[in-house]
């Protein structure tokens, strides 16, 4: 490239303004036209296209998955039947892959005991480190093992555009982008993912309000615990054959407040800190695509399952161990743990849970994987050894330690629409580069949070 | 607000541009392509990465990079976002023609999707007034074969006058001969000299007068065209990249 120097820059931008003034902005759709024009005229020569079958198949696909009547409630039952085949799928392998890891539990106490290790050591690694990471990896480990195929499957079909057509009106009348629909699915994977897929939103206001937004579809840090509440406490409630289809309406129910909640804040943004009017864009439906087993089997095993996993594991096991040292160290006849929670009680009860719960998701910040672990590690923080055996266990120590109806569906709601994790808010202060919308993008959904999770139990105290 | 530019341009720019070339034996490669034709299909198989590809419209928002070895060189290949156009009408399209134009890659691949070609040829053009090293690759070809479409691949060359190949990245088939042929036009063996656009007589009066204008500025005579033209068209992006790119203390970068 020759150099170029400010006078020459100074030139460039002379002409530039000359041009303008001179004959205004008709070149451009001229230019582009002939380009167009172009581009048909070579395709005619080479391109013979022999049928139009595929092309009527696609679209009569696409007539009925994005209709105006079916197209909504199509989606949602499809999001139910994932989820269902989740709950089902999951709950055998979790119960096979808890009872063997606690079973390595017992052979590491044993080994402690025959090392003649103290106490506050085994207690440290085995009952905090280890116990933790057993936990995370038999509870999370199979659900996400089969939903990430499963979600990346829609994805490789072709489907995810299809959800974004579907919504797009209803990101419109909420003044927002209907791309926005796309970097909301893209948060179902993870809110980080979904904060950066923000980027194919072009107008600025849009985007932030995208980025503010994305934190209300629980990611699969978040799936874990609501599924795992829900099982327990709504598929609970019903008939063994029942549960997990209810369950699995209970987290689809979520999704959809976590919908609405998105709806409702873009709709409040763009009314006052961010006004303006959505922008047009073009939305390709790409054809369905016949999908790649082996990737798909390969990208969400290896690139989420393991990942997010692994990121689990890093850190729940040291918060783990965190947590059983808070646990065990008194001040006054109390834990830390005990203490902070009793400070954190009043609030927590006016929000329908309690001081444990609300620490948890506090020290769960990093990751919101976590919480669930840590609620668990503080419960039983006093050292009590409880065998593994499924959910029927993990019911067992939330009812023990108080948990109704109420506290479960507060929880999930709280998991819902809580301030986004670690990495989620040092993303946003990435795209964003600024200080103050990173602020907000926590503020607003814990606000949210406490709004409603205040409102929901002061309406159910009163009957 | 200051807040599309800071992320979206500038922290994507030095992202894309901080390719360091350890040796001579690297060429840089750049990908273009519309979104959704196997781009990034295209970039693993070449590269043997695993950036996860997705059936939608703007999968590829950050620049990806990998490299592979073809015969005795290094080929450090650049994912460039997925884009309709170069026009610069949004932040990727401007990343995308910005890499291109001052990056001054080896040779560009443009992907494009043998089911609807008509659309990707759009890109095809606007990647020709760029640079003359440009490859169109015809990918899904497995796919277009399925729905009975035919692309007359020599046929497509001709009319361009540039190399065209057909591959079916997803089954692996005419990777080989990609590689071959940006290998051949990145060293210099073939010289493609791109059938480029011509405008309307008047529009092309007013290229020459402003080329005249500008060209004691750009040497290259592809890019001076291209400025013409930009600076015709009213981009208003183009005076912040030629700032960013082709003032004197840049030249150290851009001058390969």
């Amino acid at each position: 490239m020759s150099s170029m120097d400010s006078s020459g820059l100074s030139d460039i931008i002379f002409i530039s303004k000359s041009i303008k003034e001179q004959y205004g902005s008709e070149f451009r759709d001229r230019i582009v036209k002939s380009i167009y024009n172009r581009a048909g005229e070579v395709a005619k020569k080479v391109v013979k296209n022999n049928s139009e079958k595929k092309k009527d198949a696609d679209k009569k696909i696409d007539d009925i998955l994005t209709s105006k009547t079916f197209g909504i409630p199509l989606m949602l039952l499809l999001l139910a039947v994932v989820f269902w085949i989740t709950l089902v799928g999951a709950n055998y392998p979790s119960e096979l892959i808890g009872k063997f890891l606690f079973w390595i539990q017992d052979r590491l106490t044993d080994l402690f005991m025959n090392m003649g290790a103290p106490s506050w050591l085994h207690g440290v690694i085995v009952l905090g480190f280890y116990r933790t990471l057993a936990w995370v990896v038999s509870v999370m480990l199979p659900p996400m093992a089969i939903f990430f195929p499963i979600f990346t499957l829609l994805e490789d079909l072709g489907y995810l555009p299809r959800i974004a057509f579907n919504l797009d009106h209803l990101f419109k009348k909420a003044c927002a982008h209907g791309k926005q629909a796309l970097t909301m699915c893209m948060g179902f994977g993870c809110n980080a993912a979904g904060v950066i897929a923000c980027r194919i939103i072009e107008s600025p206001r849009e985007r932030l309000i995208a980025i503010l937004t994305n934190n209300f579809v629980p990611c699969n840090g978040r799936f874990p615990t609501l599924i795992a509440i829900a099982s327990i406490f709504i598929g609970g409630a019903v008939a063994p054959v029942y549960g997990p289809i209810i369950a699995s309406l209970a987290v689809v129910g979520l999704v959809i407040l976590g919908i609405a909640i998105t709806l409702l804040v873009s709709y409040l943004l763009s009314k006052t800190l961010l006004k303006g009017v959505p922008s047009f864009f073009i939305l390709e439906l790409p054809p369905y695509r016949k999908p790649q087993v082996g990737r798909i089997i390969y990208t969400s095993i290896i690139d989420r399952t393991i990942f997010v996993l692994g990121r689990a594991v890093a850190v729940a096991a040291p918060a783990g161990a965190l947590t059983y040292i808070l646990g065990n160290i008194y001040i006054n006849d109390m834990s830390i743990i005990a203490h902070a929670a009793h400070f954190l009680q009043p609030l927590g009860h006016a929000l329908g849970m309690d001081g444990f719960i609300l620490m948890a998701f506090i020290l769960g910040f990093p990751a919101n994987e976590i919480v669930l672990p840590i609620l668990i590690m503080s419960y039983l923080s006093a050292g009590s050894m409880v065998d593994f055996n499924g959910l029927g266990m993990l019911k067992k120590i939330l009812v023990d330690h108080g948990w109704t109806y109420l506290t479960a569906l507060n929880v999930m709601l709280f998991s819902l629409l809580h301030f986004p994790c670690g990495t989620t808010i040092w993303t946003i202060r990435k795209e964003t580069g600024s200080f103050k919308w990173t602020v907000l993008s926590a503020l607003i959904p814990t606000a949210v949070a406490v709004i409603v999770c205040f409102i929901v139990t002061q309406v159910a105290r009163m009957f | 607000m200051g807040f599309t530019r800071q992320a979206g341009t500038k922290e994507g720019m030095t992202d894309v541009f901080s390719i360091e070339k350890t040796s001579l034996d690297e060429l840089v490669i750049a990908l273009a392509g519309n979104p959704n034709t196997g781009k990034s299909t295209v970039f693993n198989a070449l590269t043997g990465l695993h950036q996860h590809t997705g059936n939608w419209p703007g999968k590829t928002v950050a620049n990806a990079r990998g490299n592979y070895r073809h015969k005795d060189k290094t080929f450090i290949l650049v994912d460039l976002p997925g884009t309709y156009s170069l026009l610069a009408s949004s932040v990727e399209e401007q990343i995308a023609r910005d890499f291109i134009c001052f990056g001054k890659p080896d040779a560009t691949i443009v992907v494009t999707d043998a089911t609807c070609l008509e659309r990707n040829l759009n890109l095809v053009l606007q990647v020709m007034e760029l640079t003359n090293n440009v490859i169109v690759c015809v990918n899904l070809m497995d796919e277009a074969k399925r729905k009975n479409i035919e692309v007359d691949l020599k046929g497509l060359s001709r009319e361009l006058s540039v190399p065209v190949i057909g591959t079916a990245a997803r089954e692996g088939t005419g990777l080989k001969e990609l590689m071959d042929t940006v290998y051949d036009v990145s060293m210099g063996i073939i010289k493609p000299v791109p059938k480029r656009m011509e405008y309307e007589e008047d529009i092309e009066e007013i290229i020459k007068d402003t080329m005249s204008k500008i060209e004691q500025y750009v040497k290259d005579p592809v890019v001076l065209r291209w400025l013409a033209l930009r600076l015709i068209d009213g981009d208003k992006t183009i005076i912040d990249s030629i700032k960013e790119y082709m003032m004197a203390d840049w030249e150290g970068r851009g001058d390969t």
